[in-house]
């Protein structure tokens, strides 16, 4: 039975480097200032009440944006970490073991706890005003989908100090990351954190498919949905039928090594290859995932500042939705040297070309719909502009790396790290810094300031492409990633040097970009019209930030651009519009629960990657409990009265 | 077994397109291993990569001069004299064009990746009889056996020019990638599989080879170098080494399985059947098929 009691590994603290002191040092400190905070400032009810059990898909938006940031900096400490490292060859600046936690913690951290709640973010706060709804489908489900990422977030994290992190690369193969090879809890918080934030992300999934399909204002029909609505509805079709396979493999996986099954060992005839199907099939479709959303935002940044609409739209739908179809047949791109037959090599090489098709699309379609406009360069479209050239170029590493033959030359070098930092930062992280800056001042009332942008901007663009240019080339030399160290004869230190220096620059950018975040909270210009940026879509009609409620008549829409329409009447006419009289709005009631059972969840996860099963089963019957409770309640809506929403409005200054 | 070809074809469409390019291969040096290929291997991958170099510049170099242009002419500034055509958004010329350009890139890229993926499946195209290496990824170090010769290396594999190899990769630890980029592209070494990769060296030289996927704390100590050298020369070599070098016995391999890393080391002879054991131990039932076809090609 010992091990149904909690039993402390050697290492359940982790010790013995002076980085990880200073991180228990400081994580300490910071709980503290917090907790210090919140008491002294008698914050606590605040805090409850209006954020730990809130269903406003708004305040979700601005915890998700929150939390994506923090993660950001988290990884990106991990990047200077191993770029300082490779500065110079036989570097002892970091052991082995600490490297290759932090590029495995790197992968994971960017992909699943940075990109994915900054997309989730951007879907939140732009989608249901967008279509000229009043929440989301299921308001209650989007908290829980926040708070499970949240928990899962914490729970991945804290093996940084706690038990210590996994090693086995962000892919997590199998047999390296089974038993044989790696006994350490690491592994288990990589499985647990990633399988519980994958319950949420499916969530998400299902709630955004099911507000865009269910929720848009009359007169908006499909093809009348802004691009961006679009990009969600064809990036949620594609959680929900890709991440059950990551569901999956790491249950086995965990499985494997909670309960000594063979799905994926190297012994008794288990099979690894099989993990590394199921990884990819949800893999690949993942990183069309985040580019998806990014899309969708560059085509809303770059109609509204060219000041016209977006060319070719049925066209940009259409590849939208054939990228979706596609990238369900690709993922053994990621694995042409695994041996397959030539047929099998061939057919999905040239699936992967395939996608280029329609990506090629959107981009002419950008620069036709920037072409006889009016290009205003703000920040965001800044952004945008400079995502264009990086996309292409990744975009073509990318064909290049399809072709079969010539990736058994390139797998696993430099050459594919430059190329999917190339798409990943070029695409997702442009794409959602452009969606940040555009959209703020409807999450808070205030504009970023644009010097600061500016300079962030800069800053990291021309870094990227110093950082990543040299790694194409040391691919070509032969460098293969993961490496902590290299020798210093293969001619592979100056481009190393170059890459860590640019790598540096792009650290600088997002230290700007907190202090233009930092600065604007203080001395941002406020949005007093709630359409700063002269935009074309329905969140531009609303004030900045939005009423609780967001419409206090749904508005009803009669073409695209549908507040550009409007504005457009509205100056031809003079006459007075006629409103419609107000009617109570049905609202979701705040729920603590959400929070409660992803608090649970955490538990159970902590406990199972000690073995802790009691710890396990008893947080599982309390997650199990928190849904009976949920089922049982019937007082979960209510209306907002007619005189409320007229105060609201008025003190708005919206008649 | 048919043995056509890849050298013909490489020449032909090497005239064509090498010329255009010898600026990005030629004056950076010998560094760039991936485009110093010494063997027809490696020649038919480069060829590949060069030929896709060419077809995706055609798009990106007209994509960033547009976007430069584009964005000159049509900036917000006052007095601007470009049009401005707020509602132009059709064309349905335009884009048939740029649906039509890329599916023709990806209909040429296509057939020749097509045509190279089940070219390197078969042996280079060459008299002489292939000679086969079983190659086994241990953590962190690299076991070459020679079935043909019964001796094995650690760490360096020696093997004659102008001869097809038939790498025979497995692993006995972590999944690792066999990569020797002078010769030619990598293939995984995985445990319980054992899987076939021709490469083959027309010149004499030491070639840099390196494990390319993540095994763990040692992986990047995973380096080792491939020797080849003319025929008589190998076989002098081979003659050496059964005269000279200790036997790899049992109790030396499994010691070996252990992690650490070493030195490169030789052996005289070595224990029968440690490959093929190790293969059926770990799962070699889906190998059962390639084991006879592995058996096949050589012990004569």
């Amino acid at each position: 039975m010992s091990t149904f009691l909690p039993h402390f590994p050697a290492t359940f603290i982790v010790t013995g480097d002076p980085l990880i002191y200073g991180a228990e040092v400081s994580i300490v400190l910071a709980t503290v200032g917090i907790l210090f905070v919140l008491t002294y400032f008698k914050k606590w009810r605040w805090l409850w009440r209006e954020w730990l059990t809130t269903v406003d898909h708004k305040k979700i938006s601005v915890m998700y944006l929150i939390a994506a940031l923090l993660m950001f900096f988290r990884g990106g400490v991990d990047a200077m970490l191993m770029r300082t490292q490779l500065i110079r060859p036989n570097m002892s600046f970091l052991q082995a073991e600490h490297y290759n936690q932090i590029f495995t913690t790197h992968g994971t951290i960017m992909i699943l706890f940075m990109a994915m709640p900054f997309i989730f973010a951007m879907f939140n706060i732009a989608v249901p005003l967008q279509i000229g709804a009043r929440d989301v489908a299921f308001p209650y489900l989007n908290a829980v989908s926040f708070w499970l990422f949240f928990f899962a977030a914490l729970l991945f994290n804290l093996s940084f100090v706690v038990g210590g992190s996994p090693d086995a690369g962000w892919v997590s193969y199998p047999p390296l990351a089974g038993l044989e090879f790696d006994r350490g809890p690491g592994e288990n918080f990589y499985l647990l954190s990633l399988q519980i934030t994958g319950i949420g992300s499916i969530a998400t999934g299902i709630n955004f498919m099911a507000t865009i399909l269910k929720m848009r204002a009359p007169g908006m029909t499909l093809m009348r949905m802004p691009l961006f609505s679009w990009s969600v509805l064809a990036s949620s079709i594609l959680i929900i039928f890709a991440f059950p396979a990551l569901t999956v493999a790491l249950a086995l996986l965990l499985i494997d090594r909670l309960a000594g099954a063979h799905f994926f060992t190297m012994f008794q005839g288990g099979n690894p290859m099989m993990y590394i199907n199921l990884f990819w099939i949800w893999g690949h479709p993942e990183v069309y995932i985040v580019i998806l959303p990014a899309f969708g935002i560059f085509s809303e940044v770059v109609s509204t500042f060219s000041g016209k609409r977006i060319f070719g739209y049925s066209s940009m739908v259409a590849s939208l939705m054939t990228i979706s179809v596609i990238s369900y047949v690709l993922w053994v791109h990621h694995f042409f040297t695994m041996g397959a037959g030539p047929g099998v090599n061939s057919f999905f090489a040239v699936a992967t070309m395939c996608v280029g098709i329609p990506t090629g699309v959107k981009v002419f379609n950008w620069l036709f719909t920037m072409y006889r406009g009016r290009i205003r360069l703000t920040v965001p479209m800044l952004w945008a502009i400079a995502f264009i050239p990086i996309f292409a170029i990744g975009g073509a590493t990318g064909v290049m790396l399809a072709a079969a033959p010539a990736d058994y030359q390139y797998h696993n070098s430099f050459f594919l790290i430059a190329h999917f930092h190339q798409v990943l930062i070029g695409g997702t992280v442009f794409g959602m810094l452009a969606g940040m800056y555009y959209w703020w001042p409807k999450m808070f009332g205030y504009m970023l300031n644009e010097r600061l942008g500016r300079w962030a901007f800069w800053l990291f663009n021309s870094g990227f492409y110093v950082t990543f240019f040299p790694q194409y080339l040391l691919g070509l030399m032969g460098m293969t990633r993961r490496m902590y160290t290299y020798p210093a004869n293969m001619g592979w230190n100056t481009l190393n040097f170059i890459s860590t220096m640019g790598a540096y620059v792009m650290g600088i950018g997002f230290i700007v970009l907190v202090m233009d975040v930092v600065y604007s909270i203080r001395f941002g210009e406020r949005d007093v019209t709630g359409d700063p940026w002269n935009g074309r879509t329905l969140e531009w009609s609303l004030p900045s930030p939005a009423p609780h409620y967001n419409f206090a008549r749904i508005p009803t829409v009669t073409s695209r651009d549908a507040w550009w329409t409007s504005k457009q009447e509205r100056s031809r006419s003079d006459a007075p519009r006629k409103l419609e009289p107000l009617q109570p709005i049905h609202m979701p009631k705040s729920s603590g629960r959400p929070f409660i059972m992803s608090a649970i969840f955490f538990i159970g996860g902590f406990g199972l990657v000690f073995n802790w099963y009691a710890l396990g089963f008893l947080a599982l019957l309390g997650v199990l409990v928190s849904m009976l409770l949920r089922s049982l309640e019937y007082d979960t809506d209510y209306y907002v009265p007619v005189e409320e929403i007229e105060q609201t409005e008025a003190a708005l200054g919206r008649a | 077994m048919d043995k056509t070809t890849y050298r013909k074809r490489s020449r032909t469409r090497k005239l064509g397109i090498t010329a255009g390019l010898s600026l990005l291969t030629t004056g950076c040096g010998e560094r760039y291993l991936v485009f110093r290929p010494v063997g027809p291997v490696g020649q038919v991958e480069k060829d590949l990569i060069i030929l896709s170099i060419i077809l995706v510049l055609a798009v990106i170099i007209p994509v960033i001069l547009l976007l430069w242009r584009i964005v000159w002419r049509y900036r917000d500034v006052p007095g601007n004299p470009a049009p401005y055509d707020p509602e132009w958004s059709e064309s349905h010329v335009l884009e048939v064009i740029w649906w039509g350009i890329p599916i023709v890139i990806v209909g040429v890229l296509g057939a020749f990746t097509v045509r190279d993926t089940f070219l390197l499946t078969k042996p280079p195209e060459r008299t002489a009889a292939p000679l086969t290496v079983q190659v086994t990824s241990l953590n962190w170090k690299w076991l070459f056996q020679y079935p043909d010769q019964k001796i094995a290396t650690v760490n360096y594999c020696e093997i004659p020019t102008n001869r097809p190899i038939q790498f025979i990769l497995s692993a006995n630890g972590p999944m690792n990638s066999f990569w020797v980029p002078q010769l030619g592209g990598q293939e995984y070494a995985m445990p319980g599989m054992a899987m076939r990769l021709w490469l083959q060296a027309d010149r004499s030289g030491v070639y840099y080879g390196h494990g390319a996927n993540f095994t763990g704390r040692g992986f990047a100590h995973m380096a080792f170098n491939v020797i080849a050298r003319p025929r008589a020369e190998f076989d002098g070599w081979v003659q050496q080494v059964r005269h000279s070098a200790p036997v790899l016995t049992r109790v030396g391999y499994q010691s070996l399985v252990q992690s650490s890393i070493v030195e490169p080391m030789t052996f005289s002879a070595y224990a029968p059947g440690i490959f093929e054991s190790a293969l059926l131990k770990e799962g070699g039932m889906y190998m059962k098929r390639d084991l006879t076809m592995l058996g096949r090609s050589h012990g004569h």
